[in-house]
């Protein structure tokens, strides 16, 4: 039953968001080009690491764009569905416009999370999943049903755990307005998270795998699809950071949102 | 010429305003730099003649790119292409055409505060960083060299403003003009050297980049300090490099005058 309000209160959302592309179609498109011209800039810079070498670990060139290509398609739906959202936070907050959506009779944190759609992004990761497709034909991949359904499964985990470490980053706007430098900070974290896991050692690797997961997200996937995996520790260790932090990013929303004094009018 | 320095005086303190900004961009900016590093690390590590392939050593792709976030502090415009659109479409340029002020002249000043603010704030982390990578930092090539960066550089911070500059200017006609800053800035990280250097391209790639001012506006700076570019090469470079900042400026200055005959103040 409640579930099903909030099924139909998403579809208005979705409505508003689909009315609200199609009044700037160019823009709409044009959007799409630019996410698509990063895409093709990460891959040249593949191709050039390959000129220059056989292999990065023991990563090859064409498993390299299917991290690369994975790492685009799960950032692109994590995009579409949050982005926005959490970059939307601070200037709630700033503008006093929180009280408004503070008010409505729903889960204050599904309707700042969800409020608007980026369909473009839907676009983008179709291209990423194109790419995907290349890369597993040069590898001569043939991945089984389970792999497929893990490979989804995983994906789903890394967009949350991006959700939810963006989503504390934005709540810290709740007791500092300057965090939309810290969110857009976050971005930088999208730039590690298309690298391979082997090319990181020490402090810094196991910082970017155990506190901020963002090295498993597209890494742990990929290997399921390429059958790289060495040991199921990797996609352990993947789920339970991603309930650890989601919990983690409720209990910080809590407390932080028990901090807004509203602007004043 | 005094009203100028005003306005510099003036842009750092407003700059120096968003100085925790400044700094946590800074410090972020270290996470992808440092994973950069490490990724070409590896891929040397593999030592299966990536040295031949590229002509780099590990120190000097490095050191490359430490350069490449020094001269990027130095000379990359912020936000002046927004500031300048805004101030277009929410008429605040009106008051330039009144008073006897270059609004060129203006936004260069407002940009070089805030380059100066900008390495205020960002120098002393970004000496730590290139600290942990001392054993990579190199001497310029030559002494024709350590002369001629410095004046490179400069051209190299008149060239993007130019560009930035004249690209704003599209607000004069458009309302929204963030995905063509964003497509040119896509262009630019590529053919500018940021991600890697130009010469690891193929050599077609490199001819046609040759053509166009992006290599100027990082990758030509650093080469010189390297030694890349040297002898006659390093002499017709920056002749190119100012022949270029001198057509981004005819550029800026026409899509100035262009634009000021479609602006119609909105608001007041």
């Amino acid at each position: 039953m409640n579930l099903q309000r909030y099924g139909i209160i998403y579809s208005a959302l979705w409505k508003n968001s689909v009315a609200r592309e199609m009044s700037f179609k160019g823009n709409f498109l044009l959007w799409i080009v630019v996410e698509l011209l990063w895409f093709g800039l990460q891959l040249s810079f593949v191709g050039v690491i390959f000129r220059q070498t056989e292999s990065v670990g023991t990563w090859n060139q064409w498993e390299m764009v299917l991290l690369v290509g994975a790492s685009n398609f799960i950032q692109q739906i994590y995009q579409a569905f949050f982005l926005v959202n959490c970059t939307n936070l601070s200037e709630l907050i700033r503008t006093g416009k929180m009280d408004f959506l503070l008010l409505l009779p729903v889960n204050t944190r599904f309707i700042v999370s969800l409020r608007q759609v980026d369909l473009g992004a839907f676009v983008n990761a179709v291209f990423g999943l194109c790419v995907m497709l290349y890369a597993a034909t040069r590898l001569h991949l043939h991945p089984s049903a389970l792999q497929i359904l893990g490979f989804t499964g995983l994906c789903v985990v890394g967009i949350l755990i991006h959700y939810s470490l963006m989503f504390m980053l934005a709540a810290v706007s709740f007791w500092t307005v300057r965090a939309q430098g810290i969110v857009w900070g976050y971005y930088n974290l999208f730039n590690i998270a298309r690298m391979p896991d082997e090319a990181f050692h020490g402090a810094f690797k196991a910082v970017f795998t155990f506190a901020l997961p963002v090295l498993l997200v597209s890494n742990v996937p990929t290997r399921v699809l390429a059958d790289k995996l060495v040991s199921p520790v990797a996609w352990i260790s993947l789920l339970v950071l991603g309930a650890l932090w989601a919990l983690i990013s409720e209990w910080f929303w809590r407390i932080s949102v028990r901090r807004y004094t509203s602007a004043s009018s | 010429m005094r009203k100028y320095l005003h306005v510099i005086n003036i842009g750092i303190q407003s700059n120096l305003a968003y100085r925790f900004n400044y700094l946590t961009r800074t410090l972020f900016s270290f996470i992808p730099l440092f994973a950069m590093l490490s990724l070409w690390r590896t891929v040397y590590a593999a030592g299966d003649g990536a040295r031949e392939h590229s002509g780099y050593t590990q120190t000097q792709i490095i050191f490359y790119y430490l350069m490449v976030a020094v001269v990027d502090v130095l000379t990359a415009v912020n936000e002046d292409d927004w500031q300048i659109a805004a101030d277009i479409r929410e008429g605040n340029i009106s008051q330039f055409l009144l008073k006897p002020v270059d609004y060129l002249t203006y936004r260069l000043c407002l940009f070089v505060s805030g380059r100066l603010a900008y390495v205020a704030m960002a120098a002393v982390p970004l000496a730590l960083f290139i600290f942990c990578f001392r054993h990579n930092v190199v001497a310029p090539a030559s002494l024709a060299a350590a002369l001629a960066f410095p004046v490179s550089l400069v051209m190299t911070a008149l060239l993007q403003f130019f560009i930035s500059y004249g690209l704003a200017m599209l607000a004069f006609w458009l309302l929204e003009i963030s995905t063509f800053i964003f497509i040119v800035f896509a262009f630019e990280y590529l053919a500018s050297g940021h991600m890697f250097p130009l010469d690891m391209l193929p050599p077609l790639a490199q001819h046609m980049l040759a053509f166009t001012p992006f290599p100027y506006q990082l990758y030509f700076p650093v080469s010189i300090y390297l030694g890349r570019a040297a002898g006659a090469e390093l002499y017709t470079g920056l002749l190119i490099q100012f022949a270029w900042v001198a057509a981004a400026y005819l550029f800026a200055r026409f899509m100035w005058s262009r634009g000021i005959k479609k602006y119609s103040a909105f608001g007041g």
